[in-house]
């Protein structure tokens, strides 16, 4: 059987959502024929002609159509050719697509693709993660698959859902990870999942984080220590109640994000727990994040710039020490 | 008819439609009938119903009975009704802030203006938005959001959706002012229309001022409608004082259009003849300005057409004017009835789905 891995899996869901929605259509930069940056859209614009087209290099102009489409019906997919790019288009997503449902009543059901995350020797432009950044802003869905089978049944669903959705595909998976098949459901939106079971202590991670997490809860279990490991899928909505109920298991939180620290994710899960399930900490929650400058294009400055399984390890030893 | 169209300075600039080939058309817009009595008065109808609506606007702001601010569009109501008035049900229109007068040509009502600027809760936007943030979307009415040139990339998603669904002879028209050419959505959105060579219409009025700033300050071409020809689009300028003259060129842009001529970019030349908003005195505008042409009142002017043609007495005219006062003053007082929001019974909901609320009250 051949494997498919986290790019094609992404490719494969919007090839499904093509053939079963005639609602869709996908817009962005050099995914017509050419099959995007990322051969994310490849061949699709063979297969569905008329409905996957290239944009010109105007993200204000791609996501500000996506919103007019959406106002008119259509489903529209938009791919950022990185997510560091969609800052040239954030005010049509956070002012436009993001507040239209509650201004109008009428819904804004586009899903904006952001290939995010670092890869080595991706640098300052091509390497950033803005899960946070979106998921201040009221209205925005915030997906983070960390799986194969997430990438591809995350995507299905922020398709079929009305509010429009920040998928962030993080670019390190795109071919490191595969799976055999591809999943006819996932878990519901907004469900955060017990990736690894424990009982020491919570890690509570999203995106490519979660892998070096996994691997961080396996060199530990070589020390007798069960780590709990949980992929927010989501980060917005949060699915606070699995984190709580995690917590409230292993009594440590230890919190790891390949975003910048102020403000973001971590911090958020940080402020819930401590503030609702305070008496289920036993040690102070903890937080591991990118280091706070940007992100660094040699590989050696990258390697230690994002958290890596070593010095989540690192940070988890400290946290079961407290 | 020839007259008033070339009185008006009138004149198109045909692209020859491949990019490359700096050979283009300039040419004074063909007389393609005339503005009849019906129509020009119907217009005209509209702009006072506008104006003078406004005028209620500006008085009841200064009276502390509209919260947020007021933007009036006094001045520019012969550009604009020519805008609303030459859609039909069916077209998309995403109108700005001096548009008082197109939106209620395209179908929007005293009431609902009233309605959204004193905060009714049965008003379109139901208190969570104000002023001149608003329409019906889904009835291809889109509602503003303030940041300049936004609605110009949404109308053309808009249209690039119908045409996907198989729609043909539908136009959308969005409206913007010399400030607003200045914006990167401008730029991109323009842009990306004429690529999709969708049935756009751009209606820019240079009433010279954005807020404070005067057009020397804003763009340095010699004249806003030379962009038409940097972008691949049909540009047409039009006397914005001139009601027939917006009229016709607002007809000849929105057909060309709807017949697949791609986008149109259309330039009114006129004068804000008030503050940005009403809090402003405008102090900053320079006096022979108000004295030139475009200093005049396009009401004024229409009003005096009207007469000079024998198609109403100064009479009929007052009578008309009596009417719109009637019925501004009369949905004042409805309005002013209507509850406002209230904040126990909002659902305060951002998203569509109600599971993807989270609770971030103090605990």
């Amino acid at each position: 059987m051949s494997s498919i891995t986290y790019l094609e899996a992404i490719r494969s869901a919007q090839e499904k959502v093509l053939a079963d929605d005639e609602r869709v259509f996908l817009y962005g930069q050099d995914i017509g024929n050419f099959g995007g940056a990322f051969k994310a859209t490849k061949n699709l614009a063979k297969r569905f002609p008329g409905r996957v087209f290239d944009a010109p290099l105007s993200e204000d102009a791609i996501i500000g159509m996506a919103v007019g489409a959406a106002i008119e019906g259509m489903r529209p997919i938009v791919e950022m050719q990185f997510a560091d790019f969609s800052t040239c288009g954030f005010n049509q997503i956070v002012n436009h697509a993001a507040t239209l449902f509650y201004r109008t009543g009428v819904p804004c059901p586009i899903v904006v693709r952001l290939p995010s995350g670092g890869t080595s020797g991706g640098g300052p432009f091509h390497s950033q993660s803005m899960e946070a950044l979106y998921a201040h802003y009221p209205g925005l869905v915030v997906m983070t698959p960390a799986t194969v089978e997430d990438a591809y049944g995350m995507l299905l669903a922020a398709v079929a859902i009305d509010d429009p959705v920040i998928f962030c595909e993080h670019k390190f998976l795109y071919y490191h990870l595969k799976a055999e098949l591809l999943p006819e459901s996932v878990m519901p939106i907004g469900k955060a999942r017990l990736a690894r079971a424990g009982r020491d202590a919570t890690i509570v991670t999203h995106g490519a984080m979660l892998h070096e997490s996994l691997a961080a809860a396996t060199e530990l279990a070589a020390d007798g220590y069960e780590i709990e490991v949980v992929d927010l899928r989501t980060v917005k909505p949060l699915d606070t109640d699995t984190i709580l109920a995690s917590v409230a298991r292993t009594g440590r939180l230890l919190c790891v994000s390949e975003e910048w620290p102020w403000g973001g994710v971590a911090a958020e899960v940080v402020a819930r727990v401590t503030s609702e399930g305070f008496g289920l900490l036993d040690a102070p929650p903890m937080r591991l994040n990118a280091k706070d400058t940007p992100v660094p294009y040699h590989p050696d400055l990258w390697s230690v710039h994002r958290p890596t399984a070593s010095a989540v390890a690192d940070a988890a030893r400290r946290l079961l020490h407290i | 008819m020839d007259a008033a169209a070339c009185k008006a300075g009138n004149e198109s600039i045909a692209h020859a439609g491949n990019f490359h080939v700096l050979f283009f058309l300039m040419q004074k817009t063909k007389d393609e009938g005339r503005i009849s009595q019906a129509e020009y008065v119907r217009a005209y109808r509209v702009m006072l119903l506008a104006r003078v609506l406004e005028e209620k606007l500006a008085s009841l702001y200064r009276s502390g009975l509209i919260k947020g601010g007021v933007f009036l569009g006094r001045g520019q109501e012969a550009l604009s009704v020519s805008v609303g008035i030459n859609l039909r049900k069916g077209d998309i229109f995403a109108p700005l802030i001096r548009d008082q007068a197109g939106r209620m040509a395209f179908g929007d009502t005293v009431l609902e203006t009233l309605r959204t600027y004193l905060g009714s809760q049965l008003g379109p936007m139901r208190g969570r938005d104000g002023n001149i943030h608003r329409g019906r979307p889904a009835e291809g009415y889109y509602a503003m959001i303030s940041h300049l040139g936004a609605m110009i990339p949404a109308v053309a998603g808009g249209l690039l959706a119908r045409r996907l669904r198989g729609e043909s002879g539908i136009v959308g028209a969005t409206c913007i002012g010399d400030g607003g050419t200045s914006t990167g959505a401008f730029h991109e959105g323009l842009n990306a229309a004429a690529v999709e060579k969708l049935p756009l219409v751009l209606v820019v009025a240079n009433n010279r001022y954005a807020y404070s700033t005067p057009n020397n300050r804003q763009f340095a071409c010699e004249d806003l409608v030379d962009k038409a020809v940097g972008y691949g689009v049909a540009g047409h300028r039009v006397d914005g004082l001139d009601l027939e003259a917006c009229m016709l060129t607002l007809r000849s842009a929105v057909q060309a259009a709807r017949e697949g001529g791609g986008p149109q970019l259309v330039v009114g030349d006129l004068l804000r003849l008030v503050g940005h908003g009403e809090h402003d005195d405008a102090t900053y505008v320079d006096p022979a300005l108000k004295s030139s042409h475009v200093g005049q009142d396009c009401v004024v002017l229409a009003e005096a057409e009207i007469i000079k043609r024998k198609w109403a007495t100064a009479a009929e005219l007052a009578e008309w004017r009596v009417a719109a006062e009637d019925e501004v003053n009369a949905t004042v007082d409805k309005v002013r009835r209507e509850p406002a929001p209230s904040p126990e019974e909002d659902d305060w909901a951002a998203f569509s789905r109600p599971e993807f609320a989270e609770q971030f009250a103090a605990s």
